[in-house]
């Protein structure tokens, strides 16, 4: 009797194996087969929206090559190493893009790109990635709502930076209908942002570009 | 044997899974602020339930039922996991809309609900139908509840149509009254359940109203 039990539980076991190892293998080959065209097509975004920072009539280098590594920063909120990009015109530097991140929005990190130009004013802030609530957080988005372009021009002077707030905590910053938190999370990635470009303002453009 | 007009019926209207069965409610009540999010997690959802009732279906006579239910799962996130990689490779654009809703899905036990509950126990026609009908009940009322949230809230319908339908669906959006100041309530999440009680009670008064049709005409004749 215990035999058969013994025998029923190893069979179904097995069975179990089998289709774990089966649905693996199929989401392996999928992902495999699809890697190229899923890496293509973000990168094509990620121009894109690198692009629609700084116009291109602002710089005449190829945003994409001319990058650099940068290492874990609490300012950026990056806990591994992340890439700029520096925006040139003539050799000149621009700006510079960064990959930020937002640890603290409503459904955890949101992923930015902030541009800066070299005197310290934001050239744009754009959203690449995150999980806030459809309908009220993800107006962060700029196709879903004006509000990120708020950023634009604004600088650690303008406005100060104890200013640097969603209205409903003093500040300059207009929150979004029924989501506060989202916004907060945004502008203090921003500002945190614009303080590391204050801070390095003089190696960023000094640093070998990786290819 | 259900027939094919049962199936469609049931999926519609006298079992579907918003109204009746109460199930999905996770992203249900998350994403339902306006039309076009309710599409979007209606059309991934709607694909899913095909997907995986079919699968399930299809080995329904080789899976052990001790262990059917994980074996359920698996097939499920395997395909919904499918979904997004494919979605992710070919349209990408749509991804950036609707990928949001995808990890959703796999909160939406209406889906394990069909496998065990119809499609391990009929074939592949049959248990497809029912995903079929059981994701466009399911889209329905989601649309439905998006379009009562989004005019209540925003005052606008179909707004972000653009997103999904790209640009030429921008003057779909109808902004009812320009001015309209907004009703935080109906967006947040509260507004969700008085919206889907007040769907659900329409329904129920309208199974439950005195028989005013006459009698012979076969009740199938309601869920059109």
């Amino acid at each position: 009797m215990r035999a058969t039990y013994r025998r029923q539980i190893l069979l179904s076991g097995l069975f179990l194996l089998l289709f774990a190892v089966v649905g693996t293998a199929l989401v392996a080959l999928t992902e495999f087969a699809n890697r190229d065209a899923i890496a293509a097509n973000e990168r094509r975004v990620l121009l894109r929206n690198l692009y629609a920072l700084l116009p291109a009539s602002e710089h005449d280098n190829d945003l994409a090559e001319d990058t650099i590594r940068l290492p874990p920063a609490p300012l950026l909120g990056t806990e591994g190493a992340s890439t700029a990009y520096r925006a040139r015109l003539s050799g000149e530097p621009v700006a510079v893009i960064f990959n930020s991140i937002a640890p603290d929005g409503y459904s955890g990190r949101i992923h930015l790109l902030v541009g800066v130009y070299v005197d310290g004013s934001v050239a744009g802030v754009r959203v690449v990635k995150h999980a806030e609530t459809p309908g009220l957080g993800d107006a962060i988005e700029v196709r879903k709502s004006p509000w990120i372009r708020g950023f634009d021009g604004k600088s650690l002077q303008k406005p100060q930076l104890e200013d640097w707030a969603v209205t409903r905590d003093g500040g300059e910053f207009d929150q979004l209908t029924g989501a506060t938190i989202t916004p907060r999370a945004v502008v203090n990635a921003v500002r945190d942002t614009l303080l590391y470009y204050r801070r390095n303002a003089d190696m960023l453009f000094q640093m070998k570009a990786t290819s | 044997m259900t027939t094919h007009s049962e199936i469609t019926r049931s999926g519609l209207w006298s079992n579907n899974v918003a109204l009746v069965q109460l199930l999905g409610l996770c992203p249900l009540l998350a994403v339902t602020s306006t039309v076009v999010n309710g599409l979007g997690l209606g059309i991934a959802t709607l694909i899913t339930l095909v997907l995986s009732n079919t699968s399930v279906s299809l080995i329904r006579d080789l899976v052990r039922k001790e262990v059917r239910l994980p074996v359920f799962v698996l097939i499920i996130a395997s395909v919904v996991t499918i979904i997004e990689l494919g979605m992710k490779a070919l349209f990408y654009d749509l991804y950036l809309v609707l990928g949001i809703f995808i990890p959703l899905i796999v909160t939406n036990c209406a889906i394990i609900g069909r496998a065990e509950g119809f499609a391990s126990r009929n074939p592949v026609g049959p248990a497809a139908l029912d995903g079929l009908m059981m994701g466009v009940g399911f889209l329905a009322v989601l649309v439905l509840l998006g379009a009562l949230r989004e005019i209540i809230g925003f005052g606008t319908l179909f707004a972000n149509a653009e997103l999904m339908f790209g640009e030429g669906a921008r003057g779909l959006t109808i902004a009812i009254n320009p001015d309209y100041p907004g009703f935080l309530l109906a967006i947040l999440p509260p507004g969700a359940f008085f919206g889907l009680a007040i769907l659900i009670v329409i329904k129920n008064w309208f199974d439950l109203r005195p028989a005013t049709r006459p009698a012979g005409i076969p009740a199938a004749a309601e869920s059109a």
